[in-house]
């Protein structure tokens, strides 16, 4: 279903900031594949994420979504493939503006836009129901402005919007991070419930091992812009926390406390 | 003092009641079309105080030419269309800041405006002519009419337009250009379709204005960004205390307008006590400086570090005791 052949990024080349963010990622999920992403600061999960949305042009490589090639698109070219929550819950809806009418956007993600109303009738219907899925009481304030829900409603809101128009690649980025423990595990029990109900192929960010762990049939770890853990099946499941640490120092041959803060 | 009261001519008020209302509803186009860049895209577009003269600019000269006043009305929302493209164009295309690309392309229409009309200002010839908008006293309730209908006809198109997918687009871009983006929206084009209509409307009034008082001038539009948010700032805190709650987005648009009507009034009113002309721009300017303020002054009120401080020290008074 995405196809990423050997992407390559370099963040200010040439000055004394010059970061190389991806060094030839190459990774393959199938459809169906629920994929989480783990790594250090700046070992290059988000920008993995970016490059896939198209946030900026790679500086190489291809990338293929369900064998279209979308390296040459901009993000909002892309996103008829893509569905998108990100880290800070602002950023996935548009605060002034009615819940009802962040759905709509959302159902007609990718495509043309046109001069009929931007909402029907028979639409709300479709997201009273898909909101009392939530279980946030959200289904009985369809017009209420969504600068006024909370972080980890809104965080609900954005998953399902990503759903709404079935995308064929989903796009977690630390999307619970900013939440407070208790609304982070209500949010990722939604994302697993949509996750599932759509056979969704996804791609999560987290910091958050155990996470990382219990979500998702794939886990991937990465290292200063280089995937240096892959593993599925039995294999994952089977995994601890202590062993991901252990292995996580082998790989990047460091015992820094920073990073065990961080992924633990 | 006394003197100065008796010097006060109540009938002259009310005469000049009339061309405040007429005024004030050709300005609210202008108004609306603030309203669609400075709260539909969040962006402070400066092109306007160019391309209001360019409307009238325009506007003037096809109807010397002998064109059809309203037809030169069409002419002149075009020009406003292509000066707001062209600083949409100069934002998103070549990553010029919002407010500077308005500023380069209200100069540069300085200079278009000399070259349409050949000087600074050029006058209709109100004899050769039938101009349905005019200041005529004796046709000024005609044209009170006919323009408080073009008014509701334009709020209601504007009305339809933001409630459709492509009108629910652009407010999104205004909202949060990385959601939209996000959901597949060209956040570029839309910024280019807003500040185009938005200068359309801007231009359409430059044009019946010019039409009302007969002539256009290069420097009618000096300000006409200031006066177009007072009537977008004194329409929003007139509804939400008229109306509150109730406020749907068709009276949001109306109550543009009824600020703008509101804003001549005042002006009207100023005036009439003899507040020196000259002054007007400067008291406009303070009165929306004041409106811009109030909610972050309220803001503060609730919680500043002044505030912070000063409990800081009467907690720490009351713990020494």
């Amino acid at each position: 279903m995405l196809r990423v052949e050997s992407i390559s990024k370099t963040f200010n080349p040439g000055t004394i900031n010059e970061k190389k963010a991806l060094c030839g990622v190459s990774l393959h999920l199938a459809p169906g594949d629920f994929v989480t992403v783990i790594g250090g600061n700046g070992a290059g999960k988000s920008t993995l994420l970016n490059a896939v949305a198209g946030t900026w042009p790679v500086d190489d490589g291809r990338i293929l979504i369900d064998n279209v090639d979308v390296t040459g698109l901009p993000d909002f070219r892309r996103a008829k493939y893509i569905g998108r929550v990100f880290q800070d819950p602002m950023m996935g809806t548009a605060a002034n503006m009615q819940l009802v009418e962040n759905l709509a956007l959302a159902l007609r993600r990718g495509k043309t836009r046109t001069l009929r109303w931007g909402v029907t009738k028979a639409e709300s219907e479709q997201y009273r129901e898909r909101l009392a899925q939530l279980g946030l009481g959200l289904e009985d304030r369809l017009t209420v402005r969504v600068g006024l829900l909370s972080g980890g409603q809104r965080q609900a809101v954005t998953l399902l919007m990503a759903s709404l128009m079935q995308p064929k690649l989903l796009l977690l980025d630390e999307h619970t991070a900013a939440l407070d423990p208790k609304t982070a595990a209500k949010v990722l029990e939604i994302s697993d419930q949509i996750v599932s109900e759509n056979n969704l192929t996804t791609l999560m960010v987290t910091h958050n091992m155990k996470d990382a762990i219990r979500h998702g049939n794939r886990l991937i770890m990465l290292h200063e812009g280089r995937i240096v853990l892959d593993i599925s099946g039995e294999e994952k499941k089977n995994m601890t926390v202590p062993q991901l640490l252990e292995m996580f120092h082998t790989v990047s041959g460091s015992d820094d406390a920073n990073d065990k803060m961080l992924l633990s | 003092m006394l003197e100065y009261f008796a010097s006060l001519n109540g009938a002259a008020l009310l005469r000049a009641c009339p061309g405040g209302i007429a005024q004030g509803l050709i300005w609210g186009i202008m108004a609306l079309g603030v309203y669609m860049t400075f709260r539909m895209l969040d962006l402070a577009d400066l092109t306007v105080d160019g391309s209001f003269a360019t409307g009238g600019a325009a506007c003037v000269m096809l109807i010397a030419n002998g064109w059809n006043p309203e037809l030169a009305l069409l002419i002149a929302f075009l020009t406003g269309l292509v000066a707001g493209a062209v600083t949409g164009l100069l934002h998103t295309k070549l990553g010029i800041p919002a407010i500077l690309a308005g500023i380069l392309t209200q100069i540069s229409l300085y200079s278009i405006n000399l070259n349409i009309m050949g000087k600074a200002n050029q006058a209709i010839n109100v004899n050769a002519t039938v101009l349905r908008i005019t200041s005529n006293a004796n046709l000024l309730w005609r044209t009170i009419v006919i323009v408080a209908v073009c008014c509701v006809a334009l709020i209601s198109v504007l009305y339809w337009y933001l409630g459709t997918e492509h009108g629910s687009a652009l407010r999104a871009t205004g909202s949060n250009g990385a959601m939209s983006r996000a959901l597949g929206i060209n956040t570029d084009t839309m910024k280019i379709v807003g500040l185009a209509l938005g200068n359309g409307l801007v231009a359409l009034s430059g044009g019946m204005l010019s039409q009302y008082q007969g002539f256009a001038d290069v420097n009618m539009g000096r300000g006409a960004i200031v006066i177009g948010l007072a009537a977008v700032i004194i329409g929003e805190v007139l509804a939400e205390a008229i109306i509150g709650k109730r406020l749907n987005f068709w009276l949001r648009l109306l109550f543009v307008v009824i600020g703008s009507i509101v804003y001549y009034l005042v002006y009207v009113f100023v005036l009439w006590l003899k507040f020196p002309a000259n002054d007007m721009k400067l008291l406009t300017a303070i009165v929306v400086a004041i409106f811009l303020a109030v909610p972050y002054l309220q803001k503060m009120r609730k919680s500043s570090f002044h505030h912070a401080g000063v409990r800081a020290r009467a907690q720490q008074k009351g713990g020494d005791r």
